[in-house]
């Protein structure tokens, strides 16, 4: 379990448990469930055009990430954000029907873009998806403090002059990173199910956000590496694992903060409602 | 110029009715719920429903069951727990409906592998994930109009109450009106439609035409009458171009392969909305139109 092509999964996964979480913690904080739904399912379509094209697929993802971060922070301006992000998800889904059509891709290369075929990463695959996660790391340190003002306090944040909008699509900018690293090798699902569940999570158990923020990370991290011991054991797919350990997080901190408000005077955690 | 627009044999193909037939109808009832879901803001759902159904298709594949029975019961299934984790608070809705999606997917990627273990015939995944109008069978029409026509009533049966609901739950709450029950009524509607259409022209296709007439036909008018009027003709007019496209399409490359009727479809549709934002909106007409929607609560009062 801990040998050849294993070593690289362990890797790999490690990489994007940690920058599921650290995004993710943003995710739910923000409540851009759909965004980071939204974002990597769309971007499959670049992976699709680009095969089609003959260039790396990693550029293809970035363009149609990048391109659908920027596109729905635009256009939200002028519409509602889900409608606008549930339009911006379908084009690049028609888009990447268009161009399986022209192409004579077969099945297996559709399911791993969606899906992720973690357990077949290469040594090289690595690097690049290393250098990815740690932009996105800094991107988010770097952001840290202006998207917890936006997030949480609207006001303070527009009396420091703030403009929520941009703060918007530079995180919308940080999932497209997030994406472009993370879809080649784990797959659509998987990176949207961590940026969930883990993170959600989180915020039930404390009410301060650094510790939570550290928590998010730490769930990330535990979900990946039973989910991958459990797929190495039964051969199933890592994304069905992921998913599932997801939300059990989920359900145990929803339990928890029941049983906490049961147990205890009411206290209500820090930010919007506990009632994610 | 006829022989320009519509390439030989368009009108007497039998799938080409059977897709204009079934288009039709699909878009107009999502249309219909797609206002709706629009104004309540609850896009996500509807397209999570999609997905959700979806692992209903794949796995009804696997045990041999009819798909239709897969969509629909995964697609209620989701609406139920999407309601029980808690969609019906506005705050963390998007993270209690990312959690089921997150599920289902998860659950859809078990069952399409395990379908492709099960048997040497690849196609399943293709054929949930992107299904293509051209192929039904006829004899879906009448399951589909059916379903349709419950849905419609379902949606009249509990109008008003839901249109308050939409638009201020707060005063739907003091008229007595359980918010949370026409809440889950509309999640059940919403889930029937999503499952119907997206057997029946795809789960791409099913979100499209849910959000996108709804959408635009929002921005075009401030009488919710004329929004669901709009919404059925955006709707049932970009399905019939998109199917007329892609049956011509077949005769624009040298390689006869023609492009997906999805994607002209959901071009379309993207196209309307986003022309239907060109022409700037006052300030004024913006106030007017927030204070139309007040207007059509006092109405429905």
């Amino acid at each position: 379990m801990f040998s050849g092509f294993m070593v690289n999964a362990w890797e790999i996964g490690t990489i994007v448990a940690v920058v599921g979480g650290v995004v993710g913690f943003f995710v739910v904080l923000r409540g851009a469930a759909f965004p980071a739904h939204a974002i990597p399912n769309g971007a499959f379509a670049g992976a699709a055009g680009a095969n089609l094209l003959g260039v790396n697929p990693l550029i293809g993802l970035g363009v149609f990430s990048l391109g659908a971060a920027l596109g729905i922070g635009r256009l939200t301006r002028r519409g509602r954000a889900d409608a606008v992000t549930a339009l911006a998800l379908v084009m690049m889904l028609a888009l990447g029907a268009a161009f399986l059509s022209q192409s004579t891709e077969y099945e297996p290369e559709i399911f791993s873009l969606l899906f992720g075929e973690i357990l077949g990463v290469s040594r090289g695959q690595i690097v690049p998806v290393a250098v990815l996660g740690a932009v996105c790391v800094l991107f988010v340190g770097v952001l840290y403090r202006r998207l917890l003002l936006t997030s949480l306090a609207p006001e303070i944040a527009a009396a420091q002059g703030l403009r929520p909008e941009l703060v918007d699509t530079a995180f919308l900018v940080v999932i497209a990173c997030a994406t472009t690293m993370t879809v080649p090798v784990v797959g659509a699902l998987l990176i949207f199910t961590l940026m969930i569940g883990p993170p959600a999570a989180a915020r039930c158990f404390t009410d301060r956000a650094e510790i939570a923020f550290a928590l998010s990370v730490a769930f990330a991290l535990v979900t990946v590496w039973v989910a991958l011991a459990c797929s190495y054991v039964s051969d199933w797919p890592v994304g069905f694992y992921v998913s599932v350990f997801s939300a059990a997080w989920f359900a145990a901190g929803r339990g928890y903060l029941a049983w906490r408000r049961h147990t205890s005077a009411p206290s209500r955690p820090w930010g919007s409602s506990p009632d994610v | 110029m006829a022989t320009f627009l519509f390439e030989p044999g368009f009108f007497s193909s039998g799938p080409v009715h059977v897709a204009l037939v079934i288009g039709a109808v699909s878009a107009v009832v999502t249309g219909v719920v797609g206002v709706f879901t629009v104004l309540r803001g609850q896009s996500f759902a509807g397209h999570a429903l999609t997905d959700v159904a979806t692992t209903g298709g794949s796995a009804s594949f696997f045990y041999g069951l009819t798909p239709l029975l897969g969509f629909l019961g995964a697609g209620v299934l989701g609406a139920g727990a999407m309601d029980l984790v808690g969609v019906q608070r506005l705050r963390g809705r998007d993270i209690a409906t990312g959690v089921v999606l997150g599920v289902a997917t998860g659950v859809a990627a078990l069952y399409l592998y395990l379908d492709t273990t099960k048997s040497a015939t690849t196609g399943a995944a293709q054929q949930v994930l992107f299904g293509s109008i051209f192929t039904l069978d006829s004899s879906t029409i009448p399951v589909v109009a059916v379903l349709s026509v419950v849905t419609l009533a379902l949606i009249a049966s509990i109008y008003r109450p839901l249109l308050l609901s939409s638009l201020s739950a707060d005063l739907a709450a003091a008229r007595g009106i359980s918010v949370r029950a026409v809440g889950l009524l509309f999640m059940l509607a919403l889930a029937i439609s999503v499952g119907l259409s997206s057997i029946a022209i795809g789960s791409i296709l099913s979100t499209a035409l849910l959000i996108g007439p709804a959408a635009t036909s929002l921005r075009l008018t401030r009488s919710l009458r004329r929004a669901f009027a709009f919404a059925a003709v955006i709707g049932v007019a970009a399905t019939w171009l998109g199917v007329l496209f892609a049956y011509d399409s077949y005769y624009w490359f040298p390689s006869s392969q023609g492009l997906p009727v999805s994607f002209f479809i959901v071009l379309l549709v993207f196209l309307a909305y986003v022309a239907s934002g060109l022409h700037p909106i006052p300030r004024a007409l913006k106030r007017a139109r927030l204070d139309g929607h007040a207007a059509a609560a006092q109405r429905v009062r």
